[in-house]
């Protein structure tokens, strides 16, 4: 039903709910999904805002450009690689196998473990190379922004610790097919958000 | 059927209110008379929906109230009438915002012929620079801003040296003509409104705001903050006088110019020690005070503080209330020091004589006393109440505990501070009221005895 | 892809069946219980927030007679109010309270869709409430900043509080973010779900449309305050320089440089305007049902009623920046916003009109929700319109910052939001409790907070135009004030001193209702939505017994022509032949109003 048609229509005109058996509701997916999607837009908005702050502050005049550390690329291929490993075991658990589908989940989520220690060193490495966060804008912004980002990172990982639980429990392995592409989406976000974070600290 | 009754009564209530109202704009002393245009216009049109909405709706809950076998009319909706009462509504909203926007178009470009002087807005405290006959302001930045440059005048910048700079509450413009007042503070945020002149802008430190008015009415004015600002934001004030050009121009010659605050010579502390000998008959010799002659320690005290009260005195602006008894006494011996150059020498001598100790007279609750003193005072006299030159606050802490108690007294009573020139006084007018009874007050004086 | 449905699964599977005293009314998953929880708690929040004002308000009507209060703890008590009332109280009773209670019943729904995450959204609101109470009990005591919060005087020492009172104030908020998206995914999805079979998004009360577009503007706007907020506490403990551009501090300079007070404000008011309508918009749909009830008459324009919501949500993200006309920001910015926000004064008339449309041709039953909700309209057409006059960017030139601002946005967003609190909780009481609330207490509550908030309010603006600025501790001397407002300024405090004392009548009648209050049965208005329409009352966990109910019509059929009743319940069915008499806009000549 398309939203235009939704809110044009006549409401004081009667009809009976003869169509459709369950209640009404405005998507055709779970209410989890629509959550996550939800919130996920909440966490857009925040990057977003601290984006725009960003290239406001960068405008003021005391700016001095830093360098980001280079293993912000070697974490950003652990990123890649963690998200392309719940991506398989997503599509291994929709085809019902379940066993290889938990080795692939329990590595997409070492994967992400492995980034955050590297985020921790990228930020041992800057703070050894004289940046601290109270340096300059550029390494608050640093700092604020990679910071955030394993927050996030680190409240996936505590969902993705409880599904490894219930996928070594084997109960109700339904429900945790959808818990595995519940998390796969929310990975594959941070992915991309990520990415968004590192073209915003390149630009300096 | 009460409800509607009150709702015309409220309605025909708001209208006489507004009518007989005494409080109203303050007659206007600037070019701005289109926003008053503005404000009168939206007072119409606003005002006219104001009553009719209101008594339609009286009149539905009259008419309609319930009675026994009345239904109600059923009607989802009237699309004509919607739309009609939409447009409506967009011709009322076209007809404020026009004029508004076309005014304010005005406001933000201000006239190429408009003079500039700068608003400099601390805590808790105006101060003003003019550009002097260069026409052009020196620049500034907060890391020169010290007690000899309060300004923070790049002092390497030639446009800087004859900047004229008035380190006091209050500015002086000629009438009618129109002027780009500059904003600036050193703090935190501040706001330079004179309600008579309209217009208001806000004083962001980092950056330089503005907003230009021509005065067109002779007299003087208060100027407020009006952002908050601190716990001192209350009394941030300070007053514009609108002078003839001739008044205006003798006042300015009379300002100092930064090139000749750098030149002052150092004041003589040897010429003050020869006044001194009449002080020290009742101050004593080290300026430690004598409580017996009521005469309270003066050691310890900054010179711009020794002068400033001097100065008063001899102005009459601190020792002619009636019931200052002490003083009184004191007006006609500041009236001694004939000139600036004396009262500067006789502040230099006694601000190097070596720091005594006062004797503690008054006991309290020092721990009650720190708890006002941290929130109340300590903002401008320092945490360990020394005083500060940038809030023009002198040192309080281990002087004469009863002459504190004293002042403060005077204070809460406006027997000091409340002269109209007495723009610190009228701060301390304020703020002794933190202390609420003599017991707080001797509280907050045993925690300064504590500090010393 | 496979999915059940909550409403569709087997009641005893899903939701968590409470048998103990703790699992029922403590850590109850039961969004009715979780609903009273944040009522309850934001009630008690705002009496703290309501004595602060009245402390405020003896030091400015009497100022040399009362020594309650010294500056600092007169700007302790301002920011408190303002942040209290603003976020704690009205956001959480509105959304977390009625949103709680109202959205799975007018849904049709047993419950929330996530009955856990819904009550520890009520935990970690109240976690953030002790938090924010416990600054009263710390050294320095809360922060005196302003509910703004403006850098850089929140964290320099010329301010109360502005080491430990403002950092627990930041965490406070951050928690209340964390609480609030907890709540708002919730609410958002249940509306979007799990509404019974029948009820299309069109034929939900207004009441679900205000909070649920209410709900998705938090869930927007909140973020830029916890930006914010993070971005300063690392100014405040980090000694970075977000917000901070180099100052000094009592003649020392303190060791920030280059930041930016105004991107501050950016942020602070990209999340504080929406947060006006996050507490609007609840009381527009929450009113809008109480006034057709009481009516008996459909709201008049339905469709128009929605789509206003949701533009004026729409608008409130574009229309920040007129709180900073005076900010020093760039000038021009004032034509775009000026332009904005006057745009959204006409969504807002109408939703005016149509309330007013609605009484035309009702059958008005005056109870007390009733009173509240026409003293609503009245109330907020005078805020509304004051809001013209500071919307107009060269209006708010001499108007900013003075007691016009103070006087608007409480009309607008303090009595108004407040007078529908209290026509709602008169309206739904009898829901909540099973019975009815005294009409003759309820009636005198309401002509001593009606009458007395204007007597407060309207004088106030008088004062704005006079010049006299806020947040002052006191007038002190000044040439332009005579000594005739501080006489005003004494009657609006005993106005204020009047209106809070009336307050005890309302909570006396809430106390005494509970047990001695008429039994109110299912439907004691005789209302057409869903809430009404359970079998018991209060409706126990799960809310509909075996059955869900089916949705045949709106939610406002009311004086049908040609039915016996002058309302007929959203589940029952049949058609009754109205729509073809308004099938067609050419038709709507023939309407009443048109005559």
């Amino acid at each position: 039903m398309s939203f235009y048609k939704n809110v044009t229509a006549k409401p004081w005109e009667y009809s009976s709910p003869t169509l459709g058996t369950g209640p009404e509701s405005a998507f055709a997916s779970s209410s989890e999904r629509i959550a996550l999607t939800l919130f996920l837009v909440v966490v857009g908005v925040i990057f977003s805002l601290l984006a725009v702050s960003y290239y406001v502050r960068m405008e003021l005049g005391d700016w001095v450009p830093m360098s980001d550390p280079s293993l912000l690329w070697v974490t950003t291929a652990l990123l890649i690689l963690s998200s392309v490993l719940f991506q398989l075991a997503r599509n291994t658990a929709q085809g019902e196998n379940f066993l290889k589908a938990r080795k692939l989940f329990v590595g997409g989520g070492l994967f992400a473990i492995f980034f955050v220690i590297g985020q921790a060193l990228a930020w041992q490495q800057l703070s050894s190379n004289g940046f601290d966060v109270a340096n300059g804008p550029a390494s608050a912004f640093f700092y604020l922004l990679t910071g955030l980002h394993v927050v996030h990172i680190v409240g996936g990982l505590w969902v993705w610790s409880k599904t490894t639980l219930r996928f070594f429990s084997q109960d109700d392995l339904t429900s945790v097919k959808h818990s595995v592409e519940l998390c796969t989406t929310y990975w594959h976000f941070l992915l991309v958000l990520w990415v968004f974070i590192f073209a915003v600290l390149a630009n300096t | 059927m009460a409800i509607a009754v009150a709702l015309v009564l409220l309605v025909v209530g708001s209208v006489v209110f507004h009518f007989i109202s005494p409080w109203w704009f303050t007659p206007i002393a600037s070019n701005w008379g289109s926003i008053d245009f503005t404000i009168n216009l939206t007072f119409w049109v606003t005002g006219a929906v104001f009553v009719i909405i209101n008594l339609f709706m009286a009149y539905c809950v009259y008419r309609f109230r319930h009675k026994a076998g009345h239904k109600a009319v059923y009607e989802p909706e009237n699309h004509k009438l919607e739309v009609g009462l939409s447009v409506v509504t967009a011709i009322g909203v076209i007809a404020m915002l026009a004029p508004g926007l076309f005014v304010w178009a005005q406001f933000v470009t201000p006239p190429d012929e408009a003079t500039e002087y700068e608003v400099v807005g601390q805590q808790w405290q105006w101060s003003f620079r003019y550009p002097g006959n260069d026409g052009q302001l020196g620049t500034v930045d907060t890391r020169f801003i010290s007690e000899s440059n309060p300004f923070g005048i790049n002092p390497e910048d030639p446009n800087g040296q004859d900047d004229i700079l008035v380190k006091d509450p209050e500015m002086y413009l000629p009438v009618g003509k129109p002027v780009k007042a500059l904003l600036r503070s050193k703090d935190v945020l501040h706001n330079y409104t004179v309600p008579q002149f309209r217009v208001k802008m806000d004083m962001v430190p980092g950056m330089v705001t503005y907003l230009w008015f021509t005065p067109t009415e002779v007299g003087r004015y208060d100027i407020m903050c009006e952002e908050l600002c601190g716990i001192g934001h209350h009394v941030m004030r300070g007053r514009i006088v609108i002078a003839e050009q001739a008044e205006y121009d003798a006042w300015l010659s009379n300002q100092t110019t930064f090139a000749q605050l750098n030149a002052r010579s150092d004041a003589a502390p040897a010429a003050g020690e020869a006044q001194y000998a009449v002080c020290a008959s009742c101050h004593g010799q080290q300026a430690e005070g004598n409580p017996a002659l009521n005469a309270p320690r003066l050691n310890g005290l900054q010179t711009w503080y020794l002068e400033r009260q001097l100065k008063y005195y001899q102005l009459g602006v601190r020792g002619a209330h009636p019931d200052d008894l002490y003083g009184r006494q004191m007006a006609p011996m500041a009236g001694m020091l004939n000139s600036d150059e004396a009262i500067r020498n006789m502040a230099a001598y006694i601000s190097q004589l070596a720091v005594t100790d006062a004797p503690d007279t008054i006991s309290g609750d020092s721990a009650r006393g720190m708890a006002i003193y941290n929130s109340n005072c300590a903002a401008c006299h320092g945490n360990d109440g020394t005083g500060s030159w940038a809030t023009d606050a002198p040192h309080i802490a281990g002087m004469s505990d009863w002459y504190v108690a004293t002042q403060l007294t005077n204070f809460k009573a406006k027997i000091r501070g409340a002269h109209a020139d007495d723009d610190y006084g009228e701060q301390m007018v304020s703020f002794a009221t933190a202390m609420r009874n003599e017991q707080q007050m001797n509280d907050v004086i045993a925690y300064l005895n504590s500090l010393q | 892809m496979a999915y059940v449905p909550l409403a569709d699964q087997d009641k005893d599977h899903e939701l968590h069946d409470p048998h103990t005293f703790i699992t029922k009314y403590i850590w109850s998953q039961d969004h009715k219980v979780i609903a009273i929880q944040y009522g309850g708690t934001a009630i008690c929040v705002g009496l703290v927030a309501l004595v602060l004002s009245m402390m405020m308000r003896l030091q400015l009507g009497f100022p040399d007679s009362f020594t309650l209060i010294d500056p600092s703890s007169y700007y302790q008590a301002v920011t408190m109010h303002g942040m209290i009332m603003v976020v704690y109280l009205l956001t959480a009773l509105f959304l977390g309270g009625f949103g709680n209670y109202l959205i799975p019943l007018m849904c049709g729904a047993r419950d929330m869709v996530f009955p856990f995450l819904n009550m520890l959204s009520f935990w970690v609101y109240l976690l953030s409430v002790l938090i924010l109470m416990s600054s009263f009990f710390v050294t320095g005591g809360p922060t005196g900043a302003g509910w703004t919060l403006y850098p850089p005087q929140t964290i320099t020492p010329g301010t109360p509080g502005h080491d430990t009172g403002i950092l627990l104030m930041l965490i406070s908020l951050g928690v209340f973010i964390i609480a609030f998206t907890m709540g708002g995914l919730n609410y958002v999805t249940t509306v979007l779900q799990a509404r019974a079979k029948g009820l299309t998004m069109m034929r939900l009360p207004l009441s679900v449309w205000g909070i649920l577009v209410a709900t998705i503007l938090g869930l927007f706007a909140f973020p830029a305050l916890l930006v914010s907020a993070i971005m300063m506490t690392f100014d405040l403990t980090l000694g970075t320089s977000f917000f901070m551009p180099a100052i000094m501090a009592a003649g020392e300079q303190l060791d920030y440089n280059g930041g930016s007070p105004i991107l501050f404000q950016h942020l602070f008011w990209f999340f504080g305007h929406p947060e006006v309508y996050i507490v609007a918009l609840p009381a527009f749909g929450l009113v809008s049902d109480v006034l057709s009830t009481h009516a008996r008459k459909n709201i008049f324009g339905y469709r128009m009623m929605v789509w206003a919501i949701i533009a004026i949500g729409g608008l409130s993200f574009v229309v920040w920046a007129h709180h900073m006309y005076v900010s020093g920001m760039n000038p021009y910015f004032g034509f775009f916003f000026a332009t904005t926000t006057l745009i959204i004064a006409v969504p807002t008339a109408m939703k005016v009109y149509n309330w007013v449309l609605t009484l035309w041709e009702g059958d008005i039953r005056l109870n007390t929700p009733m009173l509240f909700a026409i003293g609503f309209v009245f109330t907020f057409i005078h805020g509304g319109l004051t809001g013209l006059f500071l919307g107009n960017v060269v209006i708010d030139l001499p108007l900013s910052d003075t007691y016009f601002v103070v006087a608007h946005f409480h009309m607008v967003m303090g009595v108004s939001p407040v007078l529908v609190l209290f026509a709602s909780l008169y309206h739904w009481y009898p829901k909540i409790t099973g019975r009815m609330m005294n009409e003759t207490l309820g009636k005198v509550h309401f002509w001593c907070t009606f009458l007395g908030t204007y007597a407060i309010y309207l004088p106030m603006h008088y004062l704005g135009f006079l010049g006299v600025p806020r947040r002052y501790y006191a007038m002190g001397s000044t040439d332009f004030i005579p000594e005739s407002a501080q006489a005003l300024n004494a009657n609006i405090t005993l106005a204020a001193l009047f209106v809070a004392a009336a307050q005890i009548l309302f909570f006396i009648n809430i106390f005494w209702s509970l047990r001695n209050g008429k039994p109110s049965g299912n439907n004691p208005w005789g209302a057409t939505s869903l809430e009404w329409q359970t079998t018991e009352t209060p409706p126990k966990h799960g809310n509909w017994g075996p059955d869900l109910p089916v949705v045949h019509r709106w939610a406002y059929d009311y004086s049908v022509p040609g039915y016996p009743q002058d309302f007929i319940p959203q589940n029952v069915p049949g058609d009754f032949g109205v729509s073809e008499d308004h099938d067609h806009d050419t038709e709507m000549k023939e309407g009443p109003l048109a005559k």
